[in-house]
């Protein structure tokens, strides 16, 4: 029987009570919410925090709202919640694209939007969905609060920019008017991890990209995002050509590791194939074509 | 640490380490073994319960997280002696073989029909997409959910009596053919 090390248990009813705990614990604490991450790494002992804090209780993080020109979504939203949302459904087809390969129903009942990004697992997809859709993070302290571009908010595999005892309360996505988006993936099997992924955005200006996001997902990318990719279609219209070449950009600058879900020229292909398979769905999108 | 959790209708209050996880809460604590206990990551889904009213792996939630909710076990699915119709089905359709899934495909089940009593094949499916059968008897397993749709989860509340559900001796009458727990 795998356990996890003996750990306290606390309940937070309140964020000014959870950052009041992590300050209490000095770094040797971990919030819960989902639980299929944290959990795990307990029971292998890779994390083995001095106290786990129960962040269920905060519904006040539990929402999806439209404010002005931009979509709010609490950190405690459930995946479930997202992928039932109409609000979201209409402004980002690529998070509904996303939630319905996220794990599994069951896993959705639980996990969150916060804990997913908190995470920082290199092969999550909500990380790379956001990423692609330029979103914000909200981060509390104490002190005050601060917005991070998502784009920024790992500091490597499993490292988030958060201090110790700032809590991520809210994710922010900017509605723009001739936007479409898409995400790809391929797994082994449902729920599973993603071999590679895709997410993208695109805005059309007149058939021509006037903004774009590409961001992959386990396929070794620094922050996640096909810079190159975008730089170049920025301006340009979606052409099997442009296409081409952006595929060809984003598995150039893909670095996947080899493992038990496919070789490094397996990924690079995934990267090229998903990324034009994508921008494809994403320009039909914007374009209304479906 | 002490816990108060409501387990199939009945309070139960424990002194437990913090660190117990549920699925060990119901099966050593309480002695309730039929929530099976699988992959240890989330991934096999033979550990689910309902955590109020929601089917959950409850191999990665902590029993000090359940404290003051209410759970709900496969032992929590029949209505005294008559099968729930979920129970019903697995049994008439043969939807289990070594039976180690079957707890948790069932309380899977019995969460779907109550919120859509007419699934089709694909929605089954996708119900049940995040558990495991290892003896990969999933056609069976469809099936027996389409057997029990459209059956309520309590006949003994319903109008009229349904002979696949109420009292049916060759289904609730012999010990060989009860759900293993």
């Amino acid at each position: 029987m795998q356990t996890p090390a003996p750990v306290d248990y606390a309940r937070a009813h309140s964020v000014e009570q959870a950052l009041d705990l992590l300050d209490q614990h000095d770094g040797e604490a971990r919030l819960i919410a989902g639980g299929h991450s944290l959990i795990p790494m307990m029971r292998l002992r890779i994390a083995q925090p001095e106290c786990v804090i129960d962040i269920n209780d905060l519904t006040e993080l539990d929402y999806i709202r439209v404010t002005g020109d931009h979509l709010s979504i609490g950190a405690l939203t459930r995946h479930k919640t997202v992928l039932a949302s109409p609000v979201i459904g209409e402004h980002y087809a690529i998070l509904h694209d996303a939630e319905r390969v996220i794990a599994d129903p069951i896993v959705r009942n639980r996990g969150t939007v916060g804990g997913s990004l908190c995470q920082a697992d290199p092969a999550e997809d909500l990380s790379a969905v956001l990423a692609a859709l330029r979103a914000e993070a909200v981060i509390r302290s104490r002190t005050g609060s601060r917005v991070v571009p998502v784009r920024e908010l790992d500091d490597g595999p499993y490292q988030t920019v958060l201090e110790d005892a700032e809590i991520l309360t809210e994710v922010r996505i900017p509605i723009r008017p001739g936007a479409g988006s898409a995400y790809e993936k391929v797994e082994r099997r449902t729920g599973d991890w993603a071999v590679a992924a895709v997410g993208a955005y695109l805005v059309l200006d007149g058939g021509v990209v006037s903004d774009v996001g590409i961001a992959l997902a386990a396929l070794g990318v620094e922050h996640g995002c096909a810079t190159e990719a975008e730089d170049y279609l920025r301006g340009r219209e979606i052409t099997d050509q442009t296409l081409a070449e952006a595929g060809r950009l984003a598995a150039a600058a893909s670095r996947p590791s080899p493992d038990q879900r496919g070789p490094v020229v397996y990924k690079r292909h995934l990267a090229d194939e998903l990324t034009r398979r994508a921008l494809r769905r994403a320009a039909d999108r914007a374009q209304g074509r479906i | 640490m002490q816990v108060r959790i409501t387990v199939n209708g009945v309070e139960h209050v424990n002194e437990i380490e913090s660190r117990q996880l549920l699925v060990h809460y119901l099966r050593t604590t309480l002695g309730l073994t039929g929530t099976h206990w699988g992959c240890d990551t989330s991934q096999c889904g033979t550990c689910v319960a309902w955590l109020d009213e929601e089917p959950v792996k409850t191999c990665t939630v902590l029993a000090a997280m359940a404290d003051g909710h209410r759970v709900r076990t496969v032992e929590g699915l029949a209505d005294g002696a008559t099968l729930d119709p979920v129970q019903v089905g697995f049994m008439a359709e043969h939807g289990l073989q070594c039976g180690f899934c079957t707890p948790g495909m069932m309380m899977t089940a019995r969460h779907l029909l109550d919120h859509d009593p007419d699934p089709d094949e694909a929605t089954i499916r996708e119900a049940i997409s995040g558990q495991i059968c290892r003896c990969t008897g999933y056609e069976n397993i469809v099936r027996a959910v389409r057997h029990a749709a459209g059956h309520p989860s309590h006949p003994s509340d319903a109008a009229g009596a349904d002979p696949a559900t109420d009292g049916d001796s060759a289904v609730v009458g012999e010990p060989s053919q009860e759900v293993p727990a």
